[in-house]
């Protein structure tokens, strides 16, 4: 340790000294160009070096509990000592992990009993959460889709969704969806996306808690929505990311993905346990098909487990052993509802309260869609302007498109915020 | 019409194939000696003990938590592995050019470098040892690598290393080829350079301006001990070369299926670390956004743990030596059998896998007839044989090759 610090303060010498041969050959790296810096991370860098006692990060996306901590849901306590008195063996799952789980996360989004998983319709295989699910779909759809290799995506969308395409080799599009006027869903504006869309097209949909607006559309729209991708063979692939944790209610949440298969569409469907189970860093969730036979399914499968075995093999199971205790488990299931729908709650309660607060706070502004929009995040409609002297000055931290997460919001903070919030906006 | 009419079934995975065979097998004297995974002389999967202690602390631990782990991982663990391979008096570590970039196990590092050198430098050839692990191939094709040349590697004739054969095919390897090297324990063969031969296989490398990127799964694993299995790695890093490492803690922590690797990345110039490491951040961000926390956890505590890393040591001991106890007593019996050929290759070979030499032909009749199963390569598990079973695989692999003479 000594040397290190040594060598550092004397520059290079020191470590010409020690690496001769190395210190002034040419390296195979000079060429690589530094990559761009993740606008989130900055965010929380930023937050992190603020000495101010009233600092609050708004750029977390995870979930923190009503003193700003992190949530470790009780039903995943128990499970996780459940799962250490069976001593299970730590042998390779097979390529698409554990065959419990996999059922399990297709009814949990489907619904118990639902006749596609019944009839063995789906090819679902365990993922590394929703980032490797969708990057699994992506190779997938990359290889075998018979439309355009173009994926639709909505504006604004997931930061990552795109890159995660890019690298399987798909471009992408967008369709219109955030109009910032209302703060609300362009139902409009979609539909006439969709509609010029050709024919056999592949489009993202977001389950539920779009990412990063919290903007939904209503079952009716849905409704409407489905019909006419249906009409146009468009190739629905949704994202669920929070399924329970947008509404509270697992089959409230997904019922945009019931609606659709109902319809009689094929989906694709990426599912996370980050968000809604506590999982973040176990890296649990699922990537399906639905298929028109079992024969076909079965054809579906074998590609999609060369797809995954050149990137990782096979999956990390702590994680998926974790959800599959939790759903197997009647008494631990419905802890966890209980659970998830407490954070869902929370979250819920902060929108009122902090639209409540800027209401007190004199704002003469419309908040509705504090309140109108659903899940971890919420598109404040807040100009990069705004959001800069929110965090000169307030040392609020966000990201500079407004987008603030509801799950850095305490009942300890909200009053705070709403004040800042509205000394920037009136 | 659906949009999966023209999918073809893609072709089973032989190693996988053979485990739902061996499954599905309900003769009681079956042997499994195909899939790459340790069994004690009961036959059964060993979670080692360290791991299990660990496991079970953490889950008792209340302040922690499941939060994301950076993109690159949990540092401790990166550091605590770099070190692991290196060694802390490695000049690349001390002058903080070794970098340690947590990922899938090693599968997962081989990916994640191979698209790094893919994408970022715009390598296009590869060379692969012959034979070599069934996924290499497939994973830096994947990556969109395009060309992938073999090296001559295995003789069968004389059941060792064609070193001439690999020089050669090394001096006529394109400047900027990647070569894959197996750190220790070559999979499938079993059979390693020896430190000689790797003095000359870095002189042509270093010559050729060819890129290392090693493939270490056996650190530890193959002869006991953590240093003797790294010298390669080590050599290499010290005789100043830039190269990548993919670490796998599968076989020895017994983590199999918590994905847990590192890869080490040595450069010449500490400078252009934070480029790199922000370059294969977005390569992971797009793959899987950040690795899993819990093997992390266990192979970081172990390593940063005196107490704990010594009963790590002897866990590793005691695989390694069952393994060779196990290697010695296959070879005894087929020669004391009298079995037509020569068997010294398995004494003489080091870690899971031995290459035994049989043919694709023998070694379907050892499945078919003695329920023994084992690639059609040849490649035998000797973690799957045990006092139980070793005379038995012992007579029938004698049966096999009397049977079916090797041409």
């Amino acid at each position: 340790m000594a040397l290190l610090n040594s060598s550092r303060r004397l520059g290079l010498s020191l470590r010409s000294v020690a690496t001769p041969a190395a210190a002034r050959c040419s390296s195979w790296w000079s060429n690589v160009e530094m990559g761009p810096p993740d606008a989130i991370l900055g965010v929380t860098e930023a937050f992190k070096r603020d000495t101010n006692p009233n600092k609050i990060n708004l750029g977390v996306g995870a979930y923190r509990d009503d003193n700003g901590k992190p949530f470790v849901l009780p039903s995943v306590r128990t499970a996780e000592k459940e799962l250490v008195e069976a001593m299970m063996d730590k042998e390779y799952a097979g390529i698409t992990g554990l065959p419990d789980f996999c059922t399990m996360a297709a009814n949990l989004a489907l619904g118990e009993g639902n006749r596609w998983v019944q009839d063995g319709l789906n090819v679902t295989t365990q993922c590394i959460s929703g980032t490797g699910s969708l990057r699994v779909g992506a190779e997938f759809f990359s290889k075998f889709f018979t439309g355009p290799k173009v994926v639709w995506l909505p504006t604004p969308t997931w930061g990552n969704h795109i890159p995660i395409f890019k690298h399987a080799g798909m471009e992408v599009q967008h369709y219109r969806y955030y109009d910032p006027s209302t703060c609300g869903f362009d139902f409009e504006g979609a539909m006439q996306d969709i509609a010029k869309m050709p024919e056999r097209s592949l489009i993202m949909l977001h389950a539920c808690a779009h990412n990063p607006t919290g903007v939904d559309p209503r079952p009716e729209q849905w409704k409407e929505m489905s019909s006419l991708i249906h009409k146009k063979n468009i190739f629905p692939y949704f994202d669920m990311a929070y399924q329970g944790f947008a509404s509270g209610d697992c089959e409230r949440d997904a019922q945009a993905v019931r609606q659709f298969l109902n319809d009689g569409h094929c989906i694709a469907l990426s599912q996370s346990f980050a968000k809604n189970m506590g999982l973040y860093g176990e890296r649990a969730g699922a990537f399906s098909l639905i298929c028109s036979d079992k024969e076909e399914a079965a054809r579906v499968m074998s590609q999609v487990k060369i797809l995954i075995r050149p990137m990782y093999s096979n999956p990390p199971i702590h994680g998926a052993r974790i959800v599959s205790k939790i759903l197997g488990t009647p008494a631990l299931k419905q802890q966890w509802l209980g659970d998830v729908k407490l954070m869902a709650d929370r979250i819920i309660g902060m929108r009122t309260k902090l639209r409540d607060g800027l209401a007190r706070e004199g704002s003469t502004r419309n908040w509705q869609h504090i309140t109108d929009q659903i899940g971890m995040f919420c598109f404040t409609g807040m100009k990069p302007d705004q959001v800069g002297r929110l965090t000169s000055e307030f040392s609020v931290y966000l990201t500079k498109d407004g987008r603030i997460s509801m799950a850095g919001v305490t009942s300890g903070n909200v009053d705070y915020l709403a004040h800042a919030m509205h000394q920037v906006t009136k | 019409m659906s949009i999966f009419s023209n999918v073809q079934t893609a072709p089973p995975i032989e190693v996988f194939a053979l485990t739902r065979a061996y499954n599905a097998d309900q003769n009681p004297k079956k042997v499994n000696l195909g899939v790459g995974a340790y069994r004690t002389d009961e036959g059964k999967p060993w979670v080692l003990p360290v791991v299990r202690k660990l496991e079970a602390q953490l889950a008792a631990d209340e302040t922690l938590n499941h939060e994301y782990l950076p993109v690159l991982g949990l540092d401790a663990f990166s550091k605590a592995a770099v070190h692991m391979l290196l060694g802390t008096d490695c000049p690349a570590v001390i002058d903080n050019r070794a970098l340690g970039v947590q990922s899938l196990s090693g599968t997962g590092a081989l990916f994640v470098g191979a698209k790094f050198l893919q994408k970022i430098l715009g390598y296009d050839t590869y060379y692969y040892s012959a034979p070599t692990w069934g996924n290499h191939k497939l994973i830096f094709d994947t990556a969109g690598f395009k060309q992938g040349r073999a090296y001559r590697y295995w003789d069968p004739a004389t059941k060792n290393i064609d070193f001439e054969g690999m020089c050669e095919d090394l001096r006529n390897a394109p400047e900027n080829s990647v070569i894959i090297l197996h750190a220790c324990a070559h999979n499938p063969t079993g059979c390693d350079p020896t430190d000689a031969q790797w003095k000359q296989i870095a002189e042509i490398m270093r010559e050729r301006k060819l890129f290392p990127f090693f493939d270490s799964a056996y650190q530890g694993f193959a002869s006991g001990d953590l240093d003797k299995d790294a010298r390669t790695v080590r050599y290499f890093a010290k005789e100043g070369f830039e190269l990548f490492c993919s670490q796998s803690f599968s076989k020895n922590f017994g983590l199999y299926n918590e994905r847990t690797g590192n890869l080490t990345v040595v450069m010449k110039d500490a400078e252009l670390a934070a480029a790199v490491l922000s370059q294969l951040t977005l390569v992971v961000r797009a793959t899987y956004s950040n690795p899993p926390a819990h093997g992390a956890r266990v192979v970081a505590a172990t390593l940063t743990n005196k107490d704990l890393f010594a009963e790590w040591q002897d866990h590793i001991r005691v695989m390694s030596s069952r393994i060779i106890q196990m290697r010695e007593a296959l070879r005894d019996r087929l020669v004391k059998l009298g079995t037509p050929g020569t068997w010294d290759h398995i004494t003489r070979q080091i870690g899971m896998f031995s290459f035994t030499g049989l043919t694709p032909q023998q070694c379907e009749y050892l499945g078919n007839e003695h329920h023994i199963y084992l690639l059609r390569s040849g490649r035998a598990n000797m973690a799957g044989l045990n006092t139980n079973n070793i005379d038995y695989v012992a007579s029938a692999i004698h049966d096999a090759v009397t049977k079916f003479p090797a041409a």
